[in-house]
């Protein structure tokens, strides 16, 4: 059982790296309009560049 | 097609209203580096619905000379522009009328307030620590579940206290943050057994953990935060979609007025005129003060105060009110009440007045809390109680067992069961173009048996059409259109969008003039031709709404009837098709109600209203005990709104109106009101099921908890299996 040593901090820091990424992700709003987002990837236009 | 060439137009307009603009770049650059300052303008789409929609409404707003960047939130269906300063809210609001799509400004002082929403955003970050850490202590608890054994399981209950602890600290504070408000303010809410049950949870927990005990329920105490909180976020962003668009349609009231100081034109603001100041009021302007007219002669809409759908005449001596529109003609008017004493401020505290009453209204979540609180402290202090007499005084077994009783009753599943429900209810009636105000809107409208609808500007449109053209002939018609043109009269304009979409273009007329609160003018070959006033004009006058023309000698009369909303029939089908009873209240005159209440089916109608009568009819019906619906949109209508079980009232409506009522129609459209009525009441018995699935689970899970034999992983069970039959249960909704 000497792995678990191992396994729990592991699976621990991986979780946080997810964590992690939830926050990033709220900070930059990308949870302010979510139904806008997922039609706004079928907009026929095509956008060679992120808007400023 | 249709959209394609409305585009054109739209950079047709850009290229003609800013040539300055092309000819010296460098000088708008300039400009743009002098004034750091730029609009930031928020408008309302609430037509808006899907990925094509966003392209035109951005592609098109961006082509406009001075707008930087738009871009469309669909989810609150809004667009927020970033501009120069110069551009206006009106003007991107008729180029979306271009495109195809209904707009409204959204007040931008309010604005901050909602954009950067701090609440919603820190409740999803508990949330998002609460289900990071449940997963997490879930694993270590299966472990444990599955027969890991003495010092294993002490290393595995001392990591998840380790997780569990902070997380419970910091995601568990709107529960604690609630509690301690409501105990100090004498009351037991719902959230003072969910605190108690974390707090126990996660303190027995530790001190069976420090023993190496053989239960823990950290992934308990956990997992009730993580499903409370969904249940929160839930509610507040129903909460959140709904306060910022309505709260932030921007105001119809004047804030300003033009007085007459000292013979010069000073703009001030409303609230500090004076009674017996003079006014002056130019046409198209709303009356900022009741008041005595001394100057001027001019035709007044009253429509939104009183619900006639024709304009009166004004002239010196007559007495005007805060809120009714002048037309044609320059008023200059004696201030007799001004600020709180105006009737615009006498309707609105009698809107106070009703609104107080409204809040009496318990909601389903608070009978339900009231009855649940009570019953699970009774419980959990009995269930103490009693084993401490049966194992003759073992403390930490009797704690143990009404934790477990706490635990397991399952508050996450209540706490899910009105929320999950009213956001899919909510989001399922936003679509359709209805926007649910007030918490309680949805069972309140479940409950409707009687519908009161308002005349003009809810059933109709408040726009009058031309129905008799084809009754003269071309020439006239002609004449018609070059005279029409000249005015800003409702029946004028509408006179002219008519021959304008006919086709028929107006003659030559001469020397055109409007004369105010009577009609326009001019000379066509060398005679004189009026168009106005029965009474001016020497025609006689008709019953209906027209209009008439004086040519050659002879009269013609031109008629007009209101449009009606679209939707309206629909509307009133779906509802007589339910089984309710439908009644048209209207301050207009009855010839015109009995027009509408004909075609609409109505039977039960009543003309000429004033606001109390409406009122009062409500209440009437109210006290037969009958639920009344409301709709209407005028000012004449806020006090039956603010009195009615539940009102409805279209984006159009004047502000007192939209916030008096419950419910905001969005759109045009009228028939989404019949889904509303049919969806609230699928809601209604939705939650009433969600609260039976919870109260089943109960009767399942307390008596194995009293009897003790209740372990963490019965408790985790119960939990999660209520919670999720609860939120798919609301997500059955049609």
């Amino acid at each position: 059982m000497d792995i678990l040593a191992y396994l729990i901090p592991i699976s621990l820091f991986l979780g946080g790296i997810g964590l992690a990424a939830f926050f990033w992700a709220l900070k930059s709003r990308q949870f302010d309009d979510p139904q806008g987002d997922a039609s706004r990837i079928l907009k026929p236009d095509y956008e060679d560049k992120p808007k400023p | 097609m249709s959209i394609a060439e409305r585009i054109d137009t739209g950079g047709g307009q850009t290229a003609s209203a800013c040539p300055a603009c092309a000819v010296v770049p460098s000088a708008e650059r300039l400009a743009q580096l002098a004034a750091p300052t730029s609009a930031r303008l928020m408008l309302s789409l609430p037509t808006a619905h899907c990925a094509a929609c966003m392209s035109t409404v951005e592609g098109g707003l961006e082509k406009l000379p001075g707008v930087r960047s738009a871009r469309v939130n669909l989810t609150l269906r809004r667009v927020s522009v970033d501009a120069e300063p110069e551009v206006t809210a009106e003007a991107l609001i008729a180029a979306l009328d271009g495109l195809g799509y209904e707009a409204h400004e959204l007040d931008a002082g309010m604005l901050s307030a909602t954009e950067t929403d701090r609440q919603g955003r820190e409740l999803l970050m508990r949330l998002g620590v609460a289900g990071f850490s449940m997963m997490n202590v879930m694993l270590l608890s299966v472990a444990v579940w599955s027969g890991a054994e003495d010092a294993t399981r002490d290393m595995f209950h001392w990591i998840s206290a380790a997780i569990a602890l902070p997380t419970v600290v910091f995601a568990g504070q709107p529960f604690f943050k609630n509690a301690w408000r409501s105990l100090r303010a004498g009351r037991l809410g719902m959230d003072v057994p969910i605190s108690l049950a974390i707090i126990l949870a996660s303190s027995i927990s530790l001190f069976e953990t420090f023993h190496s005990g053989h239960h823990a329920y950290f992934d308990a105490a956990v997992m009730l935060t993580f499903f409370l909180l969904a249940g929160r976020y839930l509610d507040h962003r129903t909460r959140a979609v709904a306060r910022s668009a309505a709260e932030e349609l921007a105001a119809l009231e004047v804030p300003r007025a033009t007085a007459l100081r000292d013979g010069a034109e000073v703009t001030v603001p409303i609230a500090e005129l004076a009674v017996g100041e003079w006014v002056r009021v130019r046409p198209g302007g709303r009356m900022p003060v009741d008041g005595v007219v001394t100057e001027g002669s001019s035709e007044l809409d009253r429509s939104l105060l009183t619900g006639e759908s024709l304009p009166v005449m004004a002239g010196p001596d007559t007495v005007v009110s805060a809120g009714e529109v002048n037309l044609t003609g320059p008023l200059t008017v004696r201030v007799t009440a001004a600020g709180k004493d105006s009737s615009l401020h006498r309707m609105a505290d009698l809107v106070a007045v009703a609104e107080s009453a409204k809040t009496r209204y318990t909601s389903l979540a608070d009978r339900a809390s009231r009855l649940y609180s009570p019953l699970v402290h009774i419980l959990s202090f009995g269930a103490f109680g009693v084993w401490m007499w049966i194992t003759g005084g073992d403390v930490r077994y009797a704690i143990n067992i009404s934790a477990a009783v706490l635990i397991i009753t399952c508050p996450c599943a209540l706490g899910l069961a009105v929320p999950a429900v009213v956001t899919a209810a909510s989001g399922k009636l936003f679509r359709k173009g209805l926007l649910i105000k007030h918490g309680t809107a949805l069972e309140r409208l479940a409950e409707v048996d009687t519908v009161v609808f308002d005349k003009t500007g809810t059933l109709t449109l408040g726009a009058p059409e031309p129905t008799n053209l084809g009754e003269h002939s071309r020439a006239t018609l002609e004449v018609v259109a070059a005279l029409a043109q000249a005015s800003s009269h409702p029946l004028a304009m509408a006179l002219a969008a008519a021959t304008r979409s006919a086709g028929i273009p107006p003659a030559r007329v001469e020397a055109l003039r409007e004369a105010p609160g009577y009609g326009i003018e001019g000379l066509w070959r060398g005679q004189v031709v009026r168009l106005g006033r029965a009474e001016w004009v020497g025609a006689a006058p008709l019953a209906v709404t027209a209009t008439y023309l004086s040519l050659g000698g002879t009269t013609r009369a031109l008629t007009f009837a209101d449009r009606l909303r679209p939707g309206a029939e629909q509307a009133v089908a779906a509802l007589r098709a339910q089984g309710k009873r439908i009644l048209l209240i209207s301050g207009d005159s009855e010839g015109a109600v009995a027009d509408l209440a004909t075609r609409l089916g109505i039977a039960d109608w009543t003309s000429g209203a004033l606001p109390a009568e409406k009122a009062a009819r409500v209440a009437e019906l109210t006290a037969e005990g009958r639920r009344v619906l409301m709709v209407g949109d005028g000012l004449n209508d806020t006090a039956a709104l603010a009195a009615a079980h539940v009102s409805i009232s279209p984006a159009s409506a004047l502000d007192a109106a939209r916030v008096a009522s419950d419910i905001v129609l969005l759109g045009q459209d009228m028939a989404p009101i019949g889904d509303a009525l049919r969806i609230a009441g699928q809601a209604t018995r939705r939650i009433r099921e969600n609260f039976g699935i919870s109260a089943g689970y109960n009767v399942i899970a307390v008596p194995l908890a009293l009897v003790g034999l209740a372990t963490p992983l019965a408790a985790a069970l119960a939990m999660s299996l209520s919670s999720i039959t609860v939120s798919l249960n609301a997500l059955r909704l049609r």
